[in-house]
């Protein structure tokens, strides 16, 4: 029987600091991130974007389907440490977040769905599937 | 003042008497293929007699996003007309060779992720026009989506209240406690669309949502 020979492609991992994103308006996040992503690169982003600009993202990838040639999407999930914090530990990370502009205690991953075949995550742990 | 305070209570009883009558906007939202026409066909049909939309295995059946003026839900002699806003799926990728699994032209599927990536662009668009939003999500798929997270947490910011509904407790793979774990904040409701299975509890569970508008 002929086994398949289908090889991944070429891709990188750029790892996004928040402070590369914290002083542009959402328009200009999503870009930078959408442009990162058509470039075949998984972005690892320290911290979350806002809920809206998460919408927006996928409301910008949509529109982007059928456009750009090869194109198929993202696949996204967000993990966040604050989950299960007491009160004075969510009091500490909102002050934190606050003066930090952004929540840094998350890491969201963003890959372009023709590398990253699926996002398995559980509230432990979170495994690629790339293919 | 007195006139202040007259012109108040006058705007609170006549505001609520209208606000009465006014239908609820209720939402029907979730990840493709989780049942959320199904289940708004099953409360159209208990109510008008009339289904919504169409179902289908393949994911995006519904494309567009659909109404049903003037619902009358009835349930323990409390009554509600609501509009109901069944939605398409919201997804983060759509691939046309994904549809081509089902057997269809290439023709046809090109079309119809073309049709879905619209969809998905309008289902968000519509999130600010709702007064109640349902959530279905299939218990026997993994809730930890990025999609149902942000769904939800959009419909959070903007103070919209939220049902979760476990759809497909009729399957064996059904597990209600993961996503009740997944979103401790909210209400989760387990039915079977399909089979019209605990629909008594979520019509309970929708009129004490709406004391929540």
């Amino acid at each position: 029987m002929k086994k398949s020979t289908k090889k991944l492609k070429g891709f990188t991992i750029q790892l996004l600091p928040y402070s590369e994103i914290r002083s542009l308006d959402s328009d200009d996040r999503i870009k930078k991130i959408l442009n990162i992503v058509l470039g075949n690169s998984i972005v690892i982003l320290q911290g979350k974007l806002r809920t809206e600009e998460e919408t927006r993202l996928i409301g910008d990838t949509m529109a982007m389907i059928g456009h750009i040639k090869g194109f198929k999407g993202i696949e996204l999930a967000v993990i966040s440490g604050n989950g299960g914090e007491r009160l004075f530990g969510k009091m500490r990370s909102g002050i934190l977040n606050a003066i930090s502009g952004g929540n840094l205690g998350a890491i969201t991953i963003i890959g372009p769905a023709t590398i990253v075949k699926e996002i398995k995550r559980n509230p432990k742990k979170i495994e690629l599937l790339l293919g | 003042m007195g006139i202040n305070i007259i012109g108040n209570f006058f705007t609170r009883v006549f505001g609520n008497v209208f606000k009465n009558k006014k239908s609820i906007k209720m939402g029907f939202y979730g990840p493709p293929n989780a049942g959320k026409t199904s289940l708004a066909n099953r409360i159209c049909k208990d109510f008008t007699g009339e289904e919504m939309g169409t179902v289908s295995k393949i994911p995006h059946e519904t494309r567009n996003v659909q109404f049903k003026e003037k619902v009358e839900i009835t349930y323990k002699g409390k009554k509600m007309t609501f509009k109901m806003i069944d939605t398409p799926g919201i997804a983060t990728k759509i691939d046309y060779e994904d549809f081509l699994k089902y057997k269809m032209k290439k023709a046809d599927s090109k079309k119809r992720a073309k049709e879905a990536t619209q969809g998905v662009i309008d289902a968000i668009k519509w999130l600010d026009d709702m007064n109640i939003v349902v959530v279905v999500l299939d218990a026997t798929e993994n809730p930890y989506n990025q999609v149902n997270i942000t769904i939800i947490g959009n419909l959070a910011a903007r103070k919209i209240p939220v049902l979760i509904v476990a759809n497909k407790i009729d399957l064996r793979k059904a597990d209600i406690k993961r996503i009740e774990a997944a979103f401790p904040e909210y209400d989760v409701i387990g039915v079977s669309a399909r089979y019209g299975k605990n629909l008594e509890e979520f019509y309970e569970s929708i009129f004490k949502l709406i004391k929540k508008i």
